[in-house]
This record gives C-alpha cells, sequence and structure tokens, in this order.
C-alpha cells in the first residue's frame, strides 16, 4: 500500500530528527509538539491548544508554533503533518464516531447537534474517510464540486469559523471542550477547525491522488469525513445530507452548493460539506456546544463534546445549516488543496474544492481562490490558508507523484491542521481548549506564512505526503524508549471504526460497545499473526440520555437468526431486507412501511430502527410468559455483634428511609427485611399491624419460612410499618452478644422467600459466616500478604455460594452483596453469590461508622446511587455476531445459559461485561462485520423491553490495517478480564506472565511483520503506543500486583471489578489520571450545567511530575486523592484547603471546604465532575507530603520503580530484551 | 492354550472397556445436549424456561460429579480405568499399562483440579457453558471414545493373543 512509502520518509524524518520523531509520537499522544518548548509556551499561551498543536506541530505546528520556521522545518513538519493528517483523521474519525453515537442515542435534534459539532472536530477527522472506497468518490465529488464554491466556501467557512470560534470560546469547553474550545476560543482555533477540515480535503486530495496511486486510503479519509459530516448532519441522513450540504451551501453561500451538487457523490461530498458545515456550525454555536454538553453527560470523556451539542441543537439546527457550511467550505478546502497537486485532480479538486469550499481545492482555489477566495480566508481567518493553497497547486505538480504532495501540500496548508487538529482533539482535546484564540489567529497568520514556505517545501511534502498517506496516525511507529512523554495530556478516546461517513454517523457508541480492533482481521491466521487479543466490550444498561423507544406490534427480526433489523442492514427493495449477520432475505412487514415519524408510507429505511444503532423496544406479550414480575426488594441484613459494632446499620436504614420513595418500581414494588446472627430474623410487616412483627427462626439446619405471606409486603400499603421498622432496626440489637453469623442458612431462607416472583436481595455481611451452611474458615496468611510468588486461595473455597447463586438465577433473583469488614472475610467465596446471579458486589474494607468516616459517607453516596438507579429484572442478554464470528468466553456477573446467551436476573447500569471472540470461518468474502446484543428485561414499571445496540466494523486484510484499529484501552480491559480469569484457573504469576507476553508478542509480531524498522529499537504502533504502559499498570494493579503488600480480600474484590466494571471506570482504575490542581486556569473549560469545568492537562503517573511547589489531584476511579507538596502556595492551602498554611493541614483530611474563593470554587466543580455519574463513589484523601498516607499515594505513580516492580523505563527495557530472545 | 492371569485381565477389561464406551457416548450426548439451545428468542425470554435449562444444566453437571450416591458418571469411570491400570500391573503387561498411563494421568489432574476447594463437581456449571469450556469438554468426550474403542479391540487382540500363545 501507500503505507509504505510513506513510512520510509517519516523514519527519515524520525531518524533525522529523533526528537522530533518523538515530538511528534508525543504529539500524536499528547502533542508535545516538535520541540518541548512548543509544548509549553502552548500549553501555557493556549493551554489546550499545546497538545493539539503540539501534534499539528509536527505538522501543522511547526508552522503554527514557529509559524514562520524555515523551510526545511516546513518540510519536516509537512512530512509530520500528512503523517498527522492521516493519523488525525483516524483520530477525528474515531472521535466523530464516538461523537456520532452519541448524538445518535440522543435525540434527533441533539443528534443533529452534535454531529454538527463534531463536525467540526472531526473535520479532522474527516481525513479517516481516507479509509475506504467512499474517499475516493468524495474526492471526486470534491473535485467536481469544489472548485467555485470552495473558494467561497472557504472565505464563508472563515467567517464561519471565526464566528464559530467565538462563539466555541464561549461554549466550547462543554463540548469537546478543549478541541472545541480551542477552536472557538479563537479564530486560532477555526483555523485549527478549519484546518482540520482542510486536513480532511487533503486526505481527500491524496485520495485523489492515491485514486491515481492508492485511491483506496484518501477515499477512506473522505468517507470518515463525509461519515462525520452525515454524522453532524444526523438529522438529515445520507439522503438528507444533500439536502444538508445544500442548505449549508446555501447558507454558506450558494457556490459551494452548487458544486456539491454537482459532485454527485454528493452524498460524500454533501458529507463532507455536512462536516465541514458541521464543524463550523459547533463552533458557532456556542450554544450547541452548550447542547453538546448536556449530552456528553452521559459519557464523561464523549460527554463533554456531546454537552456542547445540546446548547448546540438549537442553535446548530439553525447555524449548522449556515455555519456548516462554512465549515464544510474550510474542510473542503484541505481536500481541495489534496486534489490540486495532481494536476487533473487539481483541476476537478479545484471545482470540487470550489464546490467543495475548502477541501480540495485549495491548490485549485489558490490560484482562483487567491483572488477571491483568499481575501475571503484572510478577511475570515481562513484567508492565508487559501492563499497557500494556491502555491500548492505549483508544487504539486513539481513533486510529480503529485498524489502524495498534494495531500502534502494541503496537509501543510494548514489543512493539514485541521486535520492534525481533530485528531488531537481527540487525543487532547482539553489542551486545544486552553489557548485557542491567540493560537488559532497567530497559527492562521503563520499558515499563511507558512504557506508559502510550504509551497516550495511541497515538493518534499508531497513525497510525504504519500507516505502519510500510506500511514495511518494510528500506524505512526513510536519508538517507546525514546518517547518520554507518551501519555496524552488528555483523556484517551476511543478509536473510530474506519467505515464510511453514513455508517460512521449511525454506529453505536462506544461508550456502550466497544471491540479490542476496529479493524476486524478477515481470518482466524491474521489475527493469531497480530498476537492481539479480540473481543467486545459492553456497557449494555447505560443510562443514556437520549434514548429511540419504539412501540410497535411486531419487532422485526431476522427469520433464521433472529437479529433485529438495524441500520447496517440492506433493503434489497422496498419490500425485502437482508439480515447483515446471516445474509438471509427476509421481507419487510407491512406495518414497517409505515414511518410514525414522519407518518409517511413506503420509506423503511427511515424507520428509527434502521437510523439509529440502539434502540429500545417495548416488547409484546410474545415476550414474555408470565406477567412481568414487580420489583421485589429484599435485605438480607448481618446483626451480629460485629456488625452492630460497625455501626452500618445506622446508614443503612437512614438512606433507605431517605429514599424509600425513589425505589423503582410501580404500585405493585414490594419490600422485605430479613436479620441475622446465629439465627434468622424475619420481620412480618403485614398491612393492619400496629407494629412490626418479629419472627425468629432458630433451625438453621432446615431453614422454613414463618408465614408464608406478608414477609414481603407492598411498599406503598405497608410504608409506616417499614418506617417505623427502619427507625426501630438501628436499636434494636445495640446490646447483642452474639458473634456468630448464620450467612448461608439466611440467604436460604432469602432465596426461598424470593422464589415465587424473583427480584432482588441485598446482603450486607461483617464477618466471616461462622454457622451453618456455607461456613468458612479463614484461609489467609497474613504473612504471605506480600509474598512474590504463590498467591493461594484466590477461588471459592466451597460451591455453596456458587449453586445457590445458580439457584437464585433460575428464579430471577439477584444478589448483591456489601461487605463492610474490618477482618477477612473470604471475598473469594462470598462473591460467588453476586457473580453468578448477576448481582453486584460491594467492598468497604476496615468499615466503622464513626472511626472511618470517609468509608461511612462512601457507603452513603454508593447506597443512594444504589437504590435509585435503575433496574432491569428477569433479563436475558443475547450477542449476536457475524456469521464466520464465534463468541467463546464472557466476563460480567451473570450465568451463562447457552453458547450466546447470558441469563441476567438483575441488570443494572452500572454493570460491564466482556466477550472473547474468535475467527472461525475466512471474513474474505465480506467487508463489514456486526455485532448485536440485544437486552431484553422487564423495567421496575412492568413493561418488557429490548434493548438493541449494534456495532458494525470494517474487515481488513492486511496486518498493519489490524495494528492501525487496534482500541488500546478495550484491549487492556479484556486482557485484564482474562487474567483474571487466568489468575483463579491457575496462578497469579501465570496471569502476570501472559500480561507481560501479551505486550511482548504484539509488539513483536508488529516489528517483524509491519515496521521495517531494526530490531534494536522497541517500536510500537501509535495506537499500541500505551499498550506497555497499560500493562505495567495492571502488573501494579491491586489485583495482580505481587510483592507489595495486599489483602486477599482487596484483590479478590479488586479482580471482581475487573470483570464487571463497564471501561471508562475500569480505566481509572487500572491508570489513574493525574492533575495539577493548585493553579486551575479557565482556559479550556468546559461548561456543565451553568457550572464552569476546568480541564486541567493529565500528567504522566510519575514523581517526576510532582514538584513541592504545587498540589495534584489524583482521580483512581474510587479514590481521589490530593497531594499537597511541602512548599505549596500558601494562597492555594488558603482558599482551597482553608488552612493558613502547609503545617496546619491536618493529617486526616477527606473533605474540601467550601469557600468563598475562585480557586476553591474551580477545584471543587472540578471534582464535582470529576464524581459525576460513578457507580462507585470516590473517598477524597487530601495527602500531605510527609504524611504517611502518602506510600498509598506513591503506589499510584505507576510508571515509578517500587521495591517489587519495574519503573516503566525498565519496562520497556525488559520487553526490549523479551522480543529480541 | 491357558487361561493365565493377563489372559483373565484382559477378558475383564474388555467387558469394563463397554462400559467406559457407553460412558464416553453418554459424555458427548450430555455436552450436545448443553450445546442446543432454542432458537427462539420467546423461549429464552421465558423464565419457565430459564428455569428448566438451568436444571438441565445442573443435571447434566451433576450427573458428571466426581462423588455422589446417585447417578456419578466421573468417578466410575475414573475408577474403572484405574482398575485397569492396577491390573495390567499385576499381569505384568507393560506395554498395555504403559498404553493407559497417560490417560490415569490425566483423570488424576481432571480429578484433583475442581472449580472450588472442596467442590464434588468436575464440571462448572457457570463455566461449562462457555463455548471455548465446552467444546473443550466435548473434544474430551470424543477422543475418549476413540481411545476406549480402539482399547476395546487391543484388549480384544491380546486376549486372543495371551490364549494362544501360551
Amino acid at each position: 500500500m501507500s503505507a509504505p512509502a510513506g513510512s520510509p520518509p517519516r523514519a527519515a524524518g524520525a531518524r533525522s530528527q529523533p526528537k522530533l520523531g518523538g515530538a511528534a509520537a508525543s504529539g500524536a499522544a499528547a502533542g508535545p509538539g516538535p520541540a518541548p518548548p512548543p509544548q509549553n509556551g502552548p500549553a501555557q499561551n493556549q493551554m489546550p491548544v499545546p497538545s493539539a498543536y503540539e501534534l499539528y506541530s509536527q505538522s501543522y505546528s511547526i508552522p503554527s508554533g514557529h509559524h514562520f520556521q524555515g523551510p526545511g522545518k516546513m518540510t519536516s513538519l509537512p512530512l509530520d503533518g500528512q503523517c498527522g493528517d492521516y493519523y488525525s483523521g483516524f483520530y477525528t474519525a474515531s472521535t466523530q464516531n464516538a461523537v456520532t453515537p452519541k448524538t445518535t442515542h440522543q435525540p434527533p435534534g441533539a443528534e443533529q447537534v452534535y454531529g454538527r459539532l463534531l463536525p467540526a472536530p472531526h473535520s479532522a477527522g474527516s481525513t479517516p474517510e481516507c479509509f475506504q472506497g467512499a474517499a475516493s468518490p468524495a474526492s471526486h465529488l470534491y473535485v467536481s464540486a469544489s472548485q467555485p464554491s470552495s473558494s467561497f466556501v472557504n472565505h464563508y467557512s472563515g467567517p464561519a469559523m471565526y464566528s464559530a470560534s467565538s462563539s466555541a470560546v464561549s461554549q466550547g469547553f462543554p463540548s469537546t471542550c478543549g478541541h472545541y474550545a480551542v477552536s472557538t476560543v479563537s479564530n486560532a482555533v477555526y483555523p485549527s477547525v478549519s484546518y482540520p477540515s482542510l486536513p480532511a480535503g487533503e486526505p481527500y486530495g491524496q485520495q485523489m491522488f492515491t485514486s491515481q496511486n492508492a485511491s483506496t486510503v484518501r477515499p477512506v479519509r473522505d468517507n470518515s469525513f463525509s461519515s462525520q459530516n452525515t454524522a453532524l448532519s444526523r438529522p438529515s441522513p445520507l439522503p438528507p445530507p444533500p439536502p444538508q450540504q445544500y442548505h449549508q451551501q446555501h447558507s454558506l453561500s450558494g457556490y459551494s452548493i452548487p458544486s456539491w451538487s454537482a459532485s454527485g457523490p454528493p452524498s460524500a461530498q454533501d458529507n463532507l460539506i455536512r462536516n465541514h458545515a458541521g464543524s463550523l456550525p459547533p463552533a458557532n454555536n456556542n450554544p450547541t456546544n452548550t447542547v453538546a454538553d448536556s449530552l456528553s453527560c452521559p459519557v464523561t470523556q464523549n460527554v463533554q463534546p456531546p454537552k456542547s451539542s445540546p446548547v448546540v441543537s438549537t442553535a446548530v439546527s439553525a447555524a449548522s445549516s449556515a455555519r456548516l457550511p462554512p465549515t464544510a467550505n474550510h474542510l473542503v478546502e484541505p481536500v481541495a488543496s489534496v486534489t490540486q497537486p495532481s494536476e487533473l485532480l487539481q483541476q476537478k479538486g479545484i471545482d470540487s474544492s470550489s464546490t467543495t469550499s475548502s477541501a480540495s481545492p485549495l491548490p485549485n482555489s489558490y490560484d482562483a481562490l487567491e483572488g477571491g477566495g483568499y481575501p475571503d480566508m484572510l478577511s475570515s481567518s481562513a484567508s492565508s490558508p487559501a492563499p497557500d493553497p494556491a502555491p500548492e497547486p505549483d508544487p504539486s505538480p513539481a513533486p510529480v507523484p503529485t498524489a502524495p504532495q498534494p495531500s502534502k501540500v494541503a496537509k501543510p496548508f494548514g489543512y493539514g491542521y485541521p486535520t492534525l487538529q481533530p485528531g488531537y482533539q481527540n487525543a487532547a482535546a482539553p489542551l486545544h481548549s486552553g489557548g485557542q484564540p491567540s493560537p488559532g489567529y497567530s497559527g492562521f497568520q503563520q499558515y499563511a506564512q507558512q504557506y508559502p514556505g510550504m509551497n516550495q517545501l511541497s515538493s518534499s511534502l508531497g513525497g510525504l505526503s504519500l507516505q502519510s498517506a500510506a500511514q495511518p496516525e494510528s500506524l505512526r511507529p513510536v519508538n517507546l524508549t525514546q518517547e518520554r512523554n507518551i501519555l496524552p495530556v488528555t483523556p484517551v478516546l476511543a478509536p473510530v471504526p474506519n467505515l464510511n461517513l453514513e455508517l460512521k454517523k449511525l454506529n453505536c457508541s462506544p461508550d456502550s460497545f466497544r471491540c479490542t480492533l476496529t479493524n476486524i482481521p478477515q481470518t482466524q491466521a491474521l489475527l493469531t499473526k497480530a498476537k492481539l487479543p479480540l473481543g467486545l466490550l459492553l456497557h449494555p444498561f447505560r443510562d443514556l440520555t437520549q434514548l429511540p423507544v419504539i412501540t410497535s406490534n411486531t419487532i422485526v427480526r431476522c427469520r433464521s437468526c433472529r437479529t433485529y433489523i438495524n441500520p447496517f442492514v440492506s433493503f434489497i427493495d422496498q419490500r425485502r431486507w437482508k439480515c447483515n449477520l446471516c445474509y438471509r432475505v427476509n421481507d419487510v412487514p407491512e406495518e414497517f412501511m409505515y414511518n410514525p415519524l414522519t407518518r409517511s408510507y413506503g420509506e423503511p429505511h427511515k424507520r428509527p430502527e434502521v437510523q439509529n444503532s440502539t434502540v429500545e423496544f417495548i416488547a409484546s406479550s410474545d415476550y414474555m410468559l408470565r406477567p412481568p414480575q414487580p420489583a421485589v426488594y429484599l435485605f438480607v441484613l448481618d446483626v451480629s455483634h460485629n456488625a452492630v459494632e460497625a455501626g452500618y446499620l445506622t446508614i443503612l436504614c437512614q438512606s433507605l428511609l431517605e429514599n424509600l420513595d425513589k425505589l423503582p418500581g410501580d404500585s405493585r414494588t414490594r419490600i422485605g427485611f430479613v436479620t441475622f446472627d446465629s439465627t434468622i430474623h424475619f420481620y412480618n410487616l403485614q398491612d393492619g399491624l400496629s407494629q412490626p412483627q418479629m419472627l425468629i427462626v432458630s433451625d438453621i439446619d432446615d431453614v422454613f419460612l414463618p408465614t408464608p405471606d406478608s414477609l414481603l409486603v407492598n411498599l406503598h400499603e405497608s410504608k409506616e410499618l417499614i418506617k417505623d421498622l427502619l427507625n426501630a432496626l438501628p436499636n434494636m440489637f445495640t446490646n447483642t452478644r452474639e458473634t456468630h453469623s448464620a450467612l448461608g442458612p439466611a440467604l436460604q431462607a432469602a432465596f426461598k422467600l424470593m422464589s415465587p416472583t424473583g427480584g432482588r436481595v441485598s446482603v450486607f455481611q461483617t464477618q466471616l459466616p461462622s454457622l451453618g451452611a456455607g461456613l468458612l474458615q479463614s484461609r489467609e496468611d497474613p504473612n504471605q500478604r506480600s509474598s512474590t510468588k504463590v498467591v493461594q486461595h484466590l477461588g471459592p473455597a466451597t460451591d455453596f455460594y456458587k449453586k445457590l447463586a445458580l439457584d437464585c438465577s433460575g428464579q430471577q433473583t439477584a444478589v448483591d452483596l456489601f461487605l463492610l469488614s474490618s477482618q477477612y472475610s473470604d471475598l473469594s467465596s462470598l462473591a460467588c453469590m453476586s457473580k453468578y446471579s448477576a448481582g453486584c458486589i460491594y467492598y468497604y474494607p476496615s468499615f466503622h461508622s464513626t472511626h472511618n468516616p470517609s468509608q461511612a459517607e462512601k457507603l452513603q453516596n454508593e447506597l443512594k446511587r444504589y437504590l435509585t438507579r435503575k433496574i432491569g429484572f428477569e433479563a436475558v442478554m443475547r450477542i449476536r455476531c457475524t456469521k464466520g464470528l464465534s463468541m467463546h468466553t464472557f466476563h460480567g456477573n451473570f450465568f451463562v445459559r447457552s453458547t450466546d446467551l447470558l441469563s441476567l436476573a438483575n441488570i443494572n447500569p452500572d454493570a460491564g461485561f466482556a466477550v472473547q471472540l474468535s475467527i472461525e470461518e475466512s471474513l474474505a468474502d465480506t467487508s463489514l462485520v456486526c455485532f448485536q446484543t440485544a437486552l431484553l428485561y422487564t423495567s421496575s414499571k412492568g413493561e418488557r423491553r429490548i434493548r438493541v445496540h449494534t456495532l458494525c466494523l470494517p474487515v481488513v486484510s492486511s496486518l498493519a490495517d489490524v495494528y492501525a484499529g487496534v482500541d488500546v484501552q478495550a484491549a487492556i480491559c479484556l486482557l485484564a478480564n482474562m487474567a483474571v480469569d487466568r489468575s483463579i484457573s491457575t496462578s497469579l504469576s501465570d496471569a502476570r506472565d501472559a500480561l507481560v507476553n501479551a505486550v511482548v508478542d504484539s509488539l513483536s509480531a508488529y516489528s517483524s511483520t509491519v515496521s521495517n524498522i531494526q530490531h534494536s529499537v522497541l517500536i510500537a504502533p501509535s495506537s499500541l503506543k500505551l499498550f506497555p504502559l497499560y500493562v505495567l499498570a495492571l502488573l501494579k494493579q491491586k489485583a495482580f500486583r505481587t510483592g507489595t503488600s495486599t489483602r486477599l480480600d482487596d484483590r479478590v474484590y479488586a479482580m471482581c471489578q475487573i470483570k464487571c466494571q463497564p471501561l471508562v471506570h475500569l480505566m481509572k482504575m487500572i491508570h489513574p489520571n493525574l492533575y495539577r490542581i493548585d493553579r486551575l486556569m479557565d482556559e479550556g473549560a468546559i461548561h456543565v450545567n451553568d457550572r464552569v469545568v476546568p480541564q486541567p492537562p493529565i500528567q504522566k503517573l510519575s514523581a517526576e511530575k510532582l514538584t513541592r511547589e504545587g498540589a495534584f489531584l489524583m482521580d483512581c476511579g474510587c479514590v481521589f486523592y490530593i497531594w499537597v507538596g511541602k512548599s505549596c502556595d500558601n494562597t492555594f492551602i488558603e482558599d482551597v484547603l482553608g488552612y493558613p498554611n502547609f503545617a496546619s493541614i491536618p493529617q486526616k483530611m477527606t473533605h474540601l471546604p467550601e469557600l468563598d474563593t475562585l480557586s476553591s470554587e474551580r477545584t471543587i466543580s472540578f471534582i464535582t465532575w470529576l464524581r459525576d455519574s460513578r457507580p462507585l463513589s470516590p473517598v477524597l484523601y487530601v495527602v500531605k507530603d510527609e504524611s504517611p498516607a502518602k506510600t498509598e499515594f506513591f503506589q499510584h505513580l505507576i510508571e515509578d520503580r517500587t521495591e517489587a516492580a519495574f519503573s516503566y523505563y525498565e519496562f520497556l527495557l525488559h520487553i526490549q530484551q523479551q522480543i529480541c530472545k | 492354550m491357558a487361561f493365565t492371569f493377563a489372559a483373565f485381565c484382559y477378558m475383564l477389561s474388555l467387558v469394563l472397556c463397554a462400559a467406559l464406551i457407553f460412558f464416553a457416548i453418554w459424555h458427548i450426548i450430555a455436552f450436545d445436549e448443553l450445546r442446543t439451545d432454542f432458537k427462539s428468542p420467546i423461549d429464552q425470554g421465558n423464565p419457565g424456561h430459564a428455569r428448566e435449562r438451568l436444571r438441565n444444566i445442573e443435571r447434566i453437571c451433576f450427573l458428571l460429579r466426581k462423588v455422589s450416591a446417585r447417578a456419578a458418571l466421573v468417578l466410575p469411570e475414573y475408577s474403572i480405568h484405574s482398575l485397569f491400570c492396577i491390573m495390567f500391573l499385576c499381569a505384568q503387561e507393560w506395554l498395555t499399562l504403559g498404553l493407559n498411563v497417560p490417560l490415569l494421568f490425566y483423570h488424576f489432574w481432571r480429578y484433583f483440579h475442581c472449580p472450588a476447594d472442596s467442590s464434588e463437581l468436575a464440571y462448572d456449571p457457570p463455566a461449562v457453558m462457555n463455548a471455548d469450556t465446552l467444546s473443550y469438554c466435548q473434544k474430551e468426550a470424543w477422543c475418549k471414545l476413540a481411545f476406549y474403542l480402539l482399547s476395546f479391540f487391543y484388549y480384544l487382540y491380546c486376549m486372543i493373543y495371551t490364549l494362544v500363545s501360551s
């Protein structure tokens, strides 16, 4: 492919300027920029920008940063830029996808907004389009249509950009936050934004060229762009896109529209335009950003953008039409530029570019545009870039390899920037937000200046461009041992599958559904060669703000494989559709022909089921063989001496009293209580009694229910009695001397009680069960806690709890375990009761309501969430995938009832699942594979519902493409799940070896097959560059660490968490985020619910980042640490912590006071934002530099060396050694 | 022509081998039943079906349990096979013993490697439905069937050989 050619240049560049290369790599990651200084400068100046910029900087940054830099740099940059573009394109694409999915979930309006918003970022993303076929068409389209309009568009876009940027600035944060914000921040942002689009254009251009040479890649990008666009435009799907484009164009400038129309591929172009427009609109629409914010809510990272989109939504729709065009223009221009390179292409490209406005036309437009477009551009902000394009054309010819050059040229021109930015944005949105405004403008100027240089360089660039085109950002080789700042400063986003625009916009949100490989290998042999795990990570019951709910008499499904109709099926004609999983042709039922949304007939492809990859059906009575069960809650409480001493009863009863009315359910909701010590106590709460009646069963060997009824009572009818009981419970056992705990018999009683209905059993246990069935002995040897050799007893001691869980599962009862224990309680055995009944596990080590107030507060917060969150009963989840793929192992809490069916007695929004896949048959005859999860459950209101998620991924045949599509976070989470299984079935050391081998195998497979770089250096594709870091983090995680004192229960709990936490939360547990918080700035901040949330850059987890003058926040998922340095500024300590100086800070501080200062407000809003939407409420510890608690904090600095474990660098050397063996 | 101890061992083995073949076939049928599930989603959504299905899985796993008063299949199989080995050891039939020892060790490993410390189950109901576990179990059953069938004919041959040669 083109990649090879491209790669050499890059490599050369990297070698010639190792640092640069490194920087570039880092830029991809964190955007270190060409030079370290840039980072600092940019970061400070343009906080958010830096990262993005830096990234750009490689390609763009040079111009932007040093904008005017020497030609040499320019040249080098272009190359980088190209790479960056590609990369960015990929990234952006991914981001777009991510965004779009969200959008999809959201209401149409919102979605649209999102899409639009996203588009801007996407524009960069658009590059991804290159991936596929769509791209080529797009490019053509661009070419044809773009010329005239492009210039105009550019102009328009420029203005739009400005407006957008301004608006973005205000809004920006929310959405992509950093990214958008950055763009918005300033014109600079726009430039960046526009650039992204441009880059996209470049890709197109490249595609054009490539099309000649290797069109595929670029086309893909185009597609991605278009997809992005489409995603943005979502409201108007493919068909709509053209209209939108038109609108946009119209709004923007008539020209572009016509041109597009001319292009025919219009859809693609339209998409592009849309994307562009979309991007612009977002920028323009600060409101939109806000919208995005709202959207963002669902997912934190993603969330941000979404949030912005919400705001946008209103504005967006309006703005989108107008604004979108501008963005589109910008984007187009880049494209145009790309096309320009090739002379033929140029002409076409010019045309197209003009039409497209910004993208491809650049070069073409340059000449023509320069005259007209440029001025406009300049006036707008993009003007400078426009001129560049003009020069570009010339260069492009020179490069003969026109395709490459053009693309390169285009990229350099700043179009590249845009793309890069998007990518960056994806990677490091926050940065952008930082210093957007000023940088952006300056960047433009720079660009303009650069452009000339660029032109000169263009030839060189052109050569590079090919390479870049060939090599997507995700394939850029990164020299791990030389890359100091591997961690991006912004949260890592999921890569976007390399699909065409339409599919991209339709695809499922990565928050709900992720695959470890976004490019599915064609054969098992290829997968084996890549040495990467293939699997899915699911979060199927996630809280969604927008979810299309469909009520219909017939749910359309494939007749052979029972797949639900989804956006990825194909309609053969109006009456028939072809299943995308088994390829059977099905009839479209009459009812499906009518679209209730548009009230039109005969458009089955516009039904919501076919427009959204996440939908929920209200199932008909066919889906139930008994009436939907009521919500039934049973609380099984330990009231032995130990439990009373710990004092959890007070907190539980208080929480229950407060949330009694918020328990999900309807009028049939039932509730019951069982307490136990050495006997079992039941409570008769039958309506009509004057007070609760306690019934004691002391025969624990043969438990029976004292009364068949009235132990589970209707919540509403017996509310007073329940309240009486809850008020009395905490004091009823205060004088108990019973130390035994008959948990097993109590659970058997609970099972008997729940059998007729099913429901949820919440078990509170504080010690080892010591009586009756299921009694356990202490198995932990404290002397072995820090053993480096064998960790025993990770498996259950008895089958009792497992068997009980299976019985419960069969009766649709889930058991949730709250373990509040100060000593060893054999969690590995007790956890079985939840694991196999689809329950959840909460663990509070050394819980005491007064001695350990932070744990008490944690319990309180988590109980609140636990009691009020959504719940689904008697659920089953089936996962289907395209013929040829098969699932083998499942991870999570459930019972596997059939090879693809999970039985879930309860489903809660915080449950995550993982599935391992294998490829049984060659997928050579298909280009796409789909995965569908269908979750059938009974809602707390007694409705039977089916939630369906569908994910579509491309199939690739080359190893390089497989590596390009790795989703490193998903891969790590899947590996962690597999390692837990391995630890339990064989041994912990075996699991640790397997983790290290996973890195060694994949990196050596990469270096031996994909990259032709010598083996003396440790090279990873950019998509995998975080892989060793994350694996090291896993090895130092509580679950897998050795050599550090770890209590067995803590370890087992960490393993349970790995098994059942969804990816977003799991990643924080594996690799915490470190922020410096003593000088939070509003730059790059996002808006959430009227609050300004600062977005400090993420620091790498190393003590070298800690300075005594600073204060740092570490977000470990379920714990926050604030580390205060010895010489920390007293104003920070006073303003935020509320103490006059460092010495006066208490050793145990778990709260931040609400002070009336700006920095306090910022810090608290940041922490609150981090806390939101987490299933586990994090405890906050303020750790002083000299306090003993700091060891806890330092344990999480995983890049540093500890007595028992490697530092990151040592780990890399170890891997390298292993590879060389 | 003499009726030696070795000949007696082979005759007994021949009979018991038929029993082992039956066990292997039973395993195959059981796992096949586990693998097959109703394709109708409606059935799967039905709690009644869920219970039935679960009971089915448990029943099969319990039938395969190591020690049981009721229909335990695993322990008899393992003990019969161990008996072979002991008999051949006594009869000093080294070749036959050598052929059986690998399986004997496998059985020991399988017996002592169980889901829980004090587990009675050789097959773990929650895990057995994982496709790779299930396919492993199926393969195991097929391999054993093949092994027992071959050894059946081998014993037959050896029996006749010892009878004739001595």
